[in-house]
């Protein structure tokens, strides 16, 4: 972010008083920070270049699908396009989006300073572009990048060439990266809040992100059991994953899943407590069931850690097995539909107003709700038998990713901007990013749906003629869904370098926003709070003091 | 040190800028480089080879000084008792990433010795897979599995060096709960008698644990190439010795610190972290005592 932004205070902190004089200058402030904000930033920028690379790589795998037959690539280079794709987004794009978001808001909302272990955030950032230095090596090695799939399933993974080891260390490193994420963020929420905000005081935001941390603690430690194992299958002769020395390839399909199941939470729950902020802030009344809410979180959280195999339906479970995770599936539906009612009521009668970062939150509301029924409709396995490994599952999940965590994280990012930069965007370009976003998007997605009930496969190059329509449908979506974008980085590019003209923002922003970043002015200082913002949190009141009106109640 | 513990200090703990995490990062990443290079079979090309040495040193190199700043910190006083719950709160989190960590194998242990062995043997439903496939194998844990992976081989017995190490390990937490009950009571020297006597239990430890991986080798043909049997013993026990060993390294260091006069009989959160460790790596031995020895 730009230097504007730095307000290089002299601040009182005790035996570290002489380091209050603003970061160093040049490439060394972004490499050495300790600063909740550069690092947010840092996050944030690396996220936005990962979902660059991530769509360059889907525009190449639409491109491909775009008629019948090979155009362009051979099957094994669009295998690696499509796994690449996957590792990028995921891991690249997604996570680090909502780990910056974290880093920026959370020490806001709960009044700290800085996350609690400041050294170790920035260890977590930089374990990331090195992290993808390796997994990109991958592309200059013999035998190419990944190519079966982000799931790494042995023993077709197995056989990979010479990429395969540092797929693994990159698939650690990143873990790493997560885990002391996770940690930091936990530490921060349960030790570092204003006096007087307890627990069910704290913003949902941070609320949503305590429990993302927890689940990114229990299940990454899992994956770097998982891909480990797979390390020592191909190099030391262990046999985990093969039948001959009475293992199991299923086996890594639990082990994975019990990391990767969560794993598709962790890139959820954050975007509830970002769309749960928004909504009340332009509903302009209080977040409707703030409690049950909360609960519903939690509830999901601990629900995610026993679905693992319904992403094996088809792999030939014992049937009580199958009988289990179809039911504790579909149990998942219900705080989830606790959580969509609770959206629906905060707006029921609200003064509604339809900024861009609301009308990302309604759109949310809606997609991902359509990605929740396809959801619930493969989380029966015996139709499961029917949508596994179909364009149908892809339509799915990309619903819930895309117009789900994705279009959150471009919204959290809207209501945030004028606070992070100080200056308010375009609304005019901001609400055509959002329609031409809304539209592309469905046109991508919606016909994949028709492609894999017809019977249409992932994972393959080439397909049957007679899905040729659709697939020409949902490649041009992809292209001007791309194409759409480039409004979105204008925005930020004005915002962040060329202020020239904009309309500087106020402290509070939105009129109907309340919370402990706001108290702080627009753009935030490098340190948020000299001291604990205590006299903002009303011990009477159930919710952080609205700054200009008063005390706000969180629940009516 | 005391002034801080006494007063609550209301402002934050800000630190410097720092480039370790970075430099640290390079030397992990040149590690791999030629550690990955070396799993693929370049270990003649001289550069991937320096690597694995070149990436190590820095890697160390680094945490020494992180810790050492932090342990500089700490002893300045730099901590107030926000700073101080952060870290205990930050250990107790990574050390129960690191039992998910253990988990996931544990997990590998319990569905190969439960499930897929008797499935492979036609166990219910896969009836056919024993009979057609594998009519010849007796599924019987401890298991190479029906291919006979790596040959006969003789499964390590609970009740020999493994019970001995269990009880050093044991002991080895009472020895370091009774040190830090002497810090607390501010006799310095018994603590670190009993410190020093931890240690050596640890160390003792590992001696025998790469003693009986030496037996396994060369008289029981017990390795890892011994199927799903040889698979999780080692790799459970390997992971536990490595922990073992950074345990043993941490203890080291506390004990060197106790040695340098640092810690407050109220203070010594160090001490506290490490011994918080120490007893996780236990209590991972008694499980893995339980289900990889006799089980």
């Amino acid at each position: 972010m730009a230097e504007q932004t730095i307000h290089g205070e002299a601040l009182e902190h005790g035996p570290q008083a002489d380091h209050g004089h603003g970061p160093p200058k040049g490439i060394m402030r972004w490499i050495s920070t300790t600063n909740h904000k550069d690092l947010g930033t840092l996050y944030l920028v690396f996220s936005c270049l990962m979902f660059i690379i991530g769509g360059i790589f889907s525009l190449v795998v639409r491109a491909e699908l775009m008629e019948p037959g090979l155009q362009f690539l051979d099957p094994s280079t669009y295998n690696e396009f499509m796994t690449m794709h996957a590792l990028v987004m995921i891991f690249g794009a997604i996570m680090p989006g909502f780990v910056g978001l974290a880093n920026w808001m959370v020490p806001m909302e709960v009044g700290a300073s800085d996350l609690a272990l400041p050294r170790v955030n920035n260890w977590g950032f930089w374990l990331l572009p090195f992290a993808f230095v390796l997994l990109f090596s991958g592309f200059f090695m013999p035998g190419g990048a990944p190519q079966f799939g982000w799931t790494m399933y042995p023993p077709m993974v197995l056989q990979m060439g010479a990429a395969f080891p540092f797929m693994i260390f990159a698939v650690h490193l990143m873990g790493i990266s997560s885990i002391t994420g996770a940690i930091n963020v936990a530490v921060t929420i349960l030790n570092m809040r204003a006096p007087g905000m307890t627990l069910m005081k704290m913003p949902i935001f941070a609320w949503s992100w305590l429990i993302t941390a927890y689940l990114l603690i229990v299940t990454m430690p899992v994956l770097a059991g998982a891909v480990t194992m797979l390390l020592t299958d191909k190099y030391f002769g262990t046999s985990f994953f093969d039948a001959t020395g009475g293992g199991d390839p299923i086996l890594y399909e639990h082990v994975f899943w019990f990391f990767g199941h969560p794993e598709v939470y962790i890139m959820i729950l954050p975007a509830f407590g970002i769309i749960s902020t928004i909504i009340p802030t332009f509903a302009r009344k209080p977040l409707f069931g703030y409690e049950s809410m909360v609960y519903a979180l939690a509830c999901i959280g601990f629900l995610s850690m026993i679905v693992w195999a319904h992403h094996m339906f088809a792999d030939g479970l014992p049937l009580p097995a199958e009988l289990f995770f179809m039911f504790s599936t579909m149990l998942i539906s219900v705080p989830t539909g606790v959580k969509i009612f609770n959206w629906v009521a905060t707006m029921w009668r609200g003064s509604m107003t339809y900024e861009t970062p609301m009308l990302f939150s309604i759109a949310f509301v809606v997609l991902f709700s359509i990605g929740g029924f396809s959801g619930l409709m493969m989380a029966m396995a015996p139709v499961d038998f029917q949508y596994h490994n179909t364009y149908f599952i892809v339509a799915h999940f990309h619903y819930v990713l895309v117009p789900g965590a994705a279009f959150s994280i471009i919204a959290a990012v809207y209501y945030w901007l004028p606070k992070w930069t100080g200056v308010m965007y375009n609304e005019k370009l901001g609400k055509l990013h959002f329609w031409l976003s809304l539209v592309f998007i469905n046109v991508i997605f919606f016909p994949q749906h028709f492609l894999g009930l017809a019977g249409m496969i992932r994972r393959t190059a080439d397909y049957p003629v007679q899905f040729a329509d659709w697939n020409m449908v949902s490649s041009i979506g992809a292209f001007a869904f791309f194409a759409s974008q480039f409004i979105f980085f204008y925005i930020l590019i004005r915002c962040l370098w060329f202020r020239k003209g904009m309309v500087k923002a106020t402290d509070r922003v939105w009129d109907g926003a309340y919370g402990l970043e706001w108290v702080v002015p627009s753009p935030a200082p490098y340190h948020s709070f000299h001291e604990p913002p205590g006299e903002y949190v009303d011990a009477e009141s159930p919710w952080v003091l609205d700054v200009d009106h008063g005390p706000m109640a969180a629940r009516g | 040190m005391e002034k801080v513990a006494t007063n609550e200090n209301p402002h934050y703990f800000v630190p410097t800028p720092v480039p370790w995490p970075f430099i640290l990062l390079i030397g992990i990443t040149l590690t791999i480089f030629g550690f990955g290079h070396w799993l693929e079979g370049y270990v003649t090309v001289i550069p991937w080879k320096l690597l694995v040495i070149v990436g190590p040193v820095i890697f160390f190199s680094i945490v020494f000084r992180w810790f050492w700043g932090v342990v500089h910190e700490s002893e300045r006083g730099a901590y107030n008792r926000q700073v101080d719950m952060t870290y205990r709160m930050g250990m107790g989190w990574f050390i129960f990433s690191e039992v998910c960590f253990f988990g996931a194998f544990f997990g590998a242990l319990f569905y190969t010795h439960v499930l897929s062995i008797p499935w492979l043997g036609g166990e219910g439903a896969k009836f056919f897979t024993g009979s057609v496939l594998w009519p010849d194998f007796t599924p019987v844990w401890p298991s190479n599995g029906p291919g006979a992976v790596g040959g006969e081989f003789e499964a390590m017995a609970p009740w020999g060096l493994a019970a001995i190490n269990t009880v050093l390990l044991v002991t080895s937490s009472f020895t370091l709960t009774w040190a830090h009950h002497a810090l607390k009571d501010s006799s310095r020297a018994k603590c670190i008698a009993f410190m020093i006597l931890t240690v050596a239990l640890g160390l003792v430890f590992l001696s025998l644990q790469a003693y009986e991986y030496h037996e396994a080798y060369t008289i029981q043909n017990l390795t890892l190439h011994s199927g799903v049997y040889g698979s999780t013993f080692f790799m459970l026990t390997g992971f536990h010795g490595l922990h073992v060993t950074i345990g043993t390294i941490m203890l080291i260091v506390i004990t060197c610190r106790l040695f340098a006069g640092h810690f407050t009989p109220e203070r010594h959160f160090g001490f506290e972290g490490v011994a918080w460790y120490w007893h996780f790596v236990d209590v991972v031995w008694i499980l893995l005592f339980t289900f990889v020895y006799i089980l």
